[in-house]
């Protein structure tokens, strides 16, 4: 099959796209929820459309969070069993912690009592180790920064929209975080932990995050979020 | 079944009871969105029926013995309302509502990609809330839109429409008193990019040209209802920036 004769991309960079749209034709990478059909390239989602070089994805609206390797996420404690937790990170699967991957040294199941590490309804910062197929999603807490969450107020976002949230570097994210002078902690599963000295600046982070996910297929919303904090620090 | 009745169908404008044209699907609107707990859903009007279709998913599947090893289950429970119909429609599931369950959801399972989610379930809810004649394909278009919301991945969109022959002639789109006593009803699901065909029943008698006839009118029809399918997933996500602009 000769792929490099004809090369033509359909779309626009940011083109809002649905599933069935062609996207391009030729020797181009179907990226993220994209699939390649023959010569053609077509999406397999709502979102935007965009390319990279030869690579081409879509930037999905919606969709459940499905755990990768590396990822930081916020779970919530399901189940406390005899050497593992069952975590929910707000995912198709179910995590699993083992006592391995919290404990520094090795786990002795008649010292060690599992709820009074981790109870039942216990928020935790994990990291996601792996995913493999017909197993369930492995979690650690084994590096700094990571475990039970203590404080804070909890919103839940489109996990489809955190990079959005986080912006390219982190610019979105250090605007709001600087702007209410909160600690934000973004999981990638699309829940995002706040921790403010005052209320008001909690609330001002939630109002300006709750913004970026409405408006996160426009554009232009990086000089949008810069006028929406001012407003809202003037009116204060 | 033929029934000899007076009743006419078409009268000598060529007109139908509700004043269409042998070749006019209903005026049909669809809303995204409609109820916050699904993942995904829409309400979708063609005439006089009104449905909702609600996505929720992929989830975990309990009991875990349904589960597929490779690809994610697609749950489909179609069900009217018992106020949808003039006869008070019996809550419980009927034969019927459960064989138009399971061709919804053979009409849409070629278009996801299942074996992105394995072990989980996608459940498609269809709820009839009035109904006037070719329910299923209308629970097809709007479950194919709840399903594009809710972000499962998916070839393309599946869209349905029916056809069938009335007073000797093959019509479009057919409202309950033609179907009722109509000759002959063929409801339609295709994907529009490859014209892959996942539905195709028939009731009643066609010779083979007008099977033909019919089955190409109803995908013509069905290629209407695409885009008015494509505008109302367009709309749903452009309203914002229109509004950043004003």
């Amino acid at each position: 099959m000769d792929r490099g004769l004809k090369l033509s991309l359909m779309i626009e960079k940011r083109q809002l796209v649905i599933p069935g749209d062609l996207l391009a034709e030729g020797a181009f990478n179907p990226g993220n929820n994209t699939y390649r059909d023959g010569e053609k390239i077509y999406a397999a989602k709502v979102g935007l459309a965009n390319y990279v070089g030869k690579n081409i994805y879509v930037v999905a609206l919606n969709g459940r969070y499905m755990p990768r390797p590396g990822d930081f996420v916020i779970g919530t404690i399901m189940e406390v069993r005899l050497s593992n937790w069952n975590v929910d990170i707000n995912s198709p699967y179910i995590a699993v912690l083992f006592a391995s991957e919290v404990l520094e040294r090795s786990y002795n199941p008649r010292k060690d009592e599992m709820s009074r590490i981790f109870d039942r309804g216990d928020l935790v910062l994990a990291k996601i180790i792996s995913h493999e197929v017909n197993r369930d999603p492995i979690l650690t807490v084994r590096e700094p920064g990571l475990g039970r969450v203590s404080s804070g107020q909890l919103i839940r976002i489109t996990p489809a929209k955190t990079p959005r949230l986080i912006g390219r570097k982190g610019s979105m994210i250090s605007i709001i975080k600087k702007a209410s002078g909160a600690n934000i902690t973004v999981g990638q599963n699309g829940l995002v932990l706040i921790n403010g000295k005052t209320l008001e600046s909690e609330n001002l982070a939630i109002s300006a995050i709750r913004k970026v996910e409405e408006e996160s297929h426009t554009q232009g919303l990086t000089d949008r979020m810069n006028d929406f904090i001012k407003k809202r620090l003037r009116s204060e | 079944m033929q029934k000899k009745n007076s009743i006419k169908l078409i009268d000598e404008n060529d007109l139908r009871t509700d004043g269409r044209k042998i070749n006019e699907i209903r005026p049909t609107r669809i809303e995204l969105g409609f109820i916050d707990n699904p993942d995904g859903s829409a309400f979708l009007e063609q005439g006089k029926n009104k449905i909702l279709a609600a996505v929720y998913g992929p989830r975990e599947l309990h009991p875990k013995h349904l589960a597929l090893s490779d690809r994610a289950l697609l749950r489909c429970r179609y069900n009217m309302a018992p106020f949808s119909t003039k006869e008070r429609k019996s809550p419980a599931p009927s034969r019927r509502e459960t064989e138009i369950s399971k061709v919804i959801k053979s009409a849409l399972e070629p278009a996801i990609f299942s074996e992105k989610f394995p072990r989980t379930v996608i459940d498609l809810y269809i709820v009839i809330l009035s109904s006037d004649g070719g329910t299923r394909c209308a629970g097809i278009n709007a479950a194919s839109l709840a399903l594009a919301e809710a972000g499962i991945p998916m070839r393309d969109l599946v869209v349905a429409c029916a056809a069938g022959k009335v007073d000797g002639q093959i019509i479009l789109d057919l409202n309950g008193i033609e179907d009722n006593i109509g000759d002959a009803d063929v409801p339609v699901a295709f994907m529009p990019r490859t014209n892959e065909i996942t539905l195709l029943q028939m009731d009643g008698m066609l010779s083979r040209e007008e099977f033909e006839k019919t089955l190409k009118l109803a995908m013509e029809g069905g290629n209407q209802i695409y885009n008015i399918q494509k505008d109302a997933l367009k709309s749903r996500y452009q309203t914002s920036e229109k509004e950043e602009e004003e």
